[in-house]
């Protein structure tokens, strides 16, 4: 539903959640001396092709009271650099035909441009200016501050529901930044300075901290040394500092309760769960699959379905992290249903998982959607770059290769298994919006 | 998460889907888009044969939108495309679900102002399966009254679900301002009002009268060879009937007379801003003028004079944007915006001054320029997956384009003056006459308008 897809993308802070599989991925990886990897897939279906770049700096860089500065510094990336003023970014991308934007997440920060194959040149020129060159005018600062001030409230602050899963984030992780929004918490933007967001810049803006991912319409002989033209020269940066931050082990259910205006309640439980990193990955996607995927999976056909207690309801895993996070189960309670219902019932399908194992045609249908997914991805050359991009930033490309073989492998006792690892009371955080009568005007925040 | 520019341009993109689909193209290509053959049943089947990646993508229109509803059925059309995939005579709505989600394949029907839509993706060697649930979700739907039940429970709940949307909202009250009983002007309200009184019959009623096989346009794109799929098409659409094809009467949109404004009161932090008036059909000799004139007002991002004012120059919006949804009736003109409820006057004003300034004065050369190239040069971007392709060779079908539309595309664009701008603009914006809704904190907003 429209509901799901707009909490999968904004709250996972993940552009496309679930990840589809890769297999013989055809990529050409090349290191240059300042540390900048280049990673280069020719693929000649239609005439585009898509450049682009990541930055290994997120949400997961910040700390409190100055949360927000990655996504601010993302905005501040289209205001100028020294050779490309200020308006001019965007301008000359469209002028040449093409599509540019860029997002932000807790653990990287990625800019691209979609051309027909032969502007590709432009976007190297224009990204090389403001990996070094960032004006970060005071004044334009300022404006764009209350860009995404304005861009906050829309997300955040004027929709009840991504509030609430906001404060389960901020209540499932103690240690970690993962706790708090990408976005940055309203109070916080307004703390943050020019200075915060040069110091931001020249910390993490650096060759060594970054991968270039172009997919698409070119021949990889001629494009090399056009990035190493355009990016070759540009001096390594200092070594980045580490993230230190280990959530520690979670011993109890953590609850919290958003009251708010709003015309259905909504839960969201979230079990910390490993990443890609881990071999148990695999079968937390197959479980994923099962349970989530399409009207045929557990979810949908008994909360929405048979049961009709559900407006909505799935799960979602963000397997593609730097550090472990969650993987949720959700649902939107139909009208004249109980909270309580609803949420007794997604446990009963948790339940179902650990005590019994899934049928064969289960674990083969998720096997065939994460094939076919591999397939149908190849459709999209900004889809495949933009995996290259995420399991390379998270951790290494060359891991998407090995998913679909590592799905194919799992068992029905391995299914098992994770649910019962990782789907345990005490290892789950819940938050509930509980809508409450509307107010008449009065104090709506800022 | 997607952050910067990222929504507003996916509005852009979103603003009239088939208005996009049939945009901008350059001279790169001198090869077809695809061939458009007429089958056996009468259905018109748009081809583009592409061997790259073993999967085939379908997307089908039949004329059975919310326009061939009856006025008092608001509603109607889209449960009735919904219904489709919920059981046929031959599968119940789960046995659908499994044998589509078992090859990963995915399979669909949605209601629309003029015409319904299916679609399907299935790998290649999965086409007879994928064909075979598509005609019969199409040709033998069973309308089971408790799959009726369900989805009108499930309609009623999103639409009150939907009520926590300011977007949503403000969207409502602009659609019924402007297009009043007009069927583009049904809303929200007005579906939850007739679907607990629908009948089976009703749906039974509207599905006879408008699915039939002479009224059904097939697009498919993928790896597939045109015997094969002229031959499967042939085999899986055999029989049927045809539609009934007699028009409703469509009550015509109100006229205003002057600026009407809607104040929505909601204890929110921002002012969900839509101003706007009727627009033009996709037919309209002058929408190529009015698809430029747009870009530059407010339909061209970053190069747009509405978000260089009100975003990048004041800081008082993530998103400002302006639309034409051009579709078979003339559709809306529309400028939106969110803004902190103090800034709603202020916004307003210059988005006043901004539709001021288009009607009064010649664009820029370079203004011009800009906006040719990107529409002309960008046209690749809008072929680039299988489904883009679809959806572009059913709007050159639906509004006569041409299978050379790719080829004609760069001079119908490149033929645009300043003076075109400037006569569409003042043709078809009138500042002084257009709708105004408001929703957000009233007493913060203290609107002047």
């Amino acid at each position: 539903m429209k509901l799901l897809k707009k909490i999968t993308v904004m709250v996972m802070l993940a552009l496309f959640a679930s990840a589809a599989p890769g297999q013989e991925l055809k990529v050409s990886e090349t290191i240059l001396p300042n540390g900048l990897k280049v990673l280069l897939k020719e693929e000649h279906k239609s005439p585009v092709v898509t450049f682009q770049i990541w930055y290994r700096v997120g949400a997961r860089n910040e700390r409190l009271g100055k949360t927000g500065m990655s996504h601010v510094l993302e905005h501040m990336m289209f205001k100028g650099s020294k050779n490309y003023g200020p308006k001019q970014f965007s301008q000359i991308v469209q002028r040449n035909g093409g599509n540019d934007n860029a997002f932000t997440s807790k653990d990287y920060t990625a800019y691209f441009e979609n051309f027909a194959a032969d502007r590709l040149e432009i976007a190297m020129e224009l990204e090389s200016d403001r990996m070094q060159n960032l004006l970060l005018d005071p004044k334009d600062f300022l404006s764009e501050r209350d860009v995404v001030k304005e861009e906050r409230r829309m997300r955040y602050e004027d929709d009840p529901t991504n509030t609430m899963v906001e404060q389960m984030m901020a209540t499932a992780f103690a240690a970690h930044p993962y706790q708090w929004p990408v976005i940055g918490w309203m109070a916080d933007l307004g703390n943050l300075t020019r200075d915060d967001l040069y110091q931001h810049y020249r910390t993490y803006y650096a060759p060594n901290n970054a991968t270039i991912v172009i997919v698409g319409d070119f021949d990889a002989k001629k494009v090399l040394p056009l990035v190493q033209k355009h990016f070759g020269n540009i001096p390594r940066g200092p070594e980045v500092p580490k993230v230190g931050a280990v959530e520690p082990k979670q011993r109890g259910e953590k609850r919290v309760v958003v009251k708010q205006e709003a015309e259905l309640p909504a839960i969201f439980a979230g079990y910390k769960v490993p990443t890609i990193m881990h071999p148990d990955a695999y079968a937390l996607n197959v479980l994923q699959g099962i349970l989530s995927s399409g009207k045929s999976s557990r979810l949908y056909k008994s909360l929405i379905y048979d049961k009709q207690i559900a407006l909505y309801a799935g799960g979602d895993y963000d397997d593609v992290s730097a550090d472990p996070h969650l993987f949720y189960v959700y649902a939107g309670v139909m009208p004249g249903k109980s909270t309580e219902e609803v949420e007794k019932a997604i446990y009963g399908e948790i339940e179902r998982l650990k005590t019994e194992p899934v049928t064969d045609e289960e674990l083969q249908k998720a096997k065939n959607q994460a094939e076919a997914g591999f397939i149908m991805s190849q459709d999209s050359v900004f889809y495949q770059a933009m995996l290259l991009g995420q399991y390379e930033t998270v951790a290494n490309w060359k891991l998407f290769g090995q998913y679909l073989d590592g799905i194919r492998a799992v068992k029905k006792e391995d299914v098992q298994r994770v649910a019962k690892t990782y789907f345990t009371e005490d290892n789950r955080t819940v938050g509930l919006l509980v809508p409450v009568k509307k107010q008449s005007g009065g104090d709506a925040g800022q | 998460m997607l952050n910067e520019k990222k929504i507003i341009k996916s509005f852009f993109l979103l603003v009239s889907a088939i208005t996009l689909v049939c945009m901008p193209i350059t001279a790169t290509t001198a090869e077809s888009i695809g061939k458009r053959i007429v089958l056996k049943n009468g259905m018109v089947l748009l081809l583009s044969e592409k061997h790259a990646i073993p999967m085939v993508t379908v997307s089908m229109a039949i004329k059975a939108g919310s326009v061939a509803e009856p006025g008092d059925k608001p509603g109607l059309a889209s449960l009735t495309a919904s219904l489709l995939t919920q059981g046929t005579t031959k599968r119940t709505a789960n046995q659908i679900s499994r044998e589509i989600d078992f090859i990963g394949g995915s399979l669909s029907v949605s209601g629309g102002d003029d015409y319904a839509s299916a679609s399907l993706r299935v790998l290649k060697k999965d086409l007879r399966t994928g064909f075979d649930l598509l005609s019969d979700v199409l040709m033998h739907p069973a309308f089971d009254q408790q799959e009726i039940d369900r989805k009108v429970k499930e309609t009623l709940a999103a639409i009150r679900q939907q009520k926590e949307e300011p977007a949503v909202i403000a969207g409502e009250a602009f659609t019924k301002a402007v297009f009043g009983n007009h069927p583009y002007g049904k809303t929200n309200d007005d579906v939850a009002a007739y679907l607990p009184k629908l009948v089976r019959q009703d749906v039974l009623d509207f599905y006879s009268r408008r699915y039939g096989r002479n009224d059904v346009i097939i697009a498919v794109v993928g790896d597939v060879r045109e015997q094969e799929i002229v031959s499967l098409l042939n085999e899986k659409f055999k029989g049927g009937k045809n539609a009934e094809r007699a028009d409703i009467v469509r009550e015509k949109p109100p006229v205003l007379g002057s600026v009407v404004v809607k104040k929505l009161d909601k204890n929110i932090t921002q002012a969900n801003i839509a101003m706007g008036h009727l627009g033009i059909s996709r037919e309209n000799p002058d929408y190529y003028a009015v698809l430029i004139m747009n870009y530059i007002l407010g339909g061209g991002g970053f190069s747009s004079r509405l978000m260089d004012n009100i975003r990048d120059n004041r800081g008082l919006a993530y998103d400002v944007h302006s639309s034409f949804s051009a579709q078979k009736d003339p559709g809306s003109f529309r400028v939106w915006m969110q803004t902190k409820n103090e800034s709603a006057n202020e916004s307003i004003d210059e988005i006043f001054k901004e539709l001021k300034r288009i009607r009064t004065e010649l664009v820029s050369e370079k203004e011009l320029a800009d906006a040719k190239a990107y529409l002309t040069g960008s046209f690749p971007l809008r072929m680039d997956t299988y489904a883009k392709i679809a959806g572009m060779l059913t709007a050159i079908e639906i509004y006569n384009l041409g299978l050379d539309y790719p080829q004609k595309y760069p001079g119908l664009i490149n033929a645009v003056t300043r003076e075109d701008i400037l006569g569409v603009a003042k043709k078809y914006i009138d500042p002084d006459r257009m709708a105004i809704v408001v929703l957000g904190n009233q007493e913060k907003i203290k609107l002047k308008y």
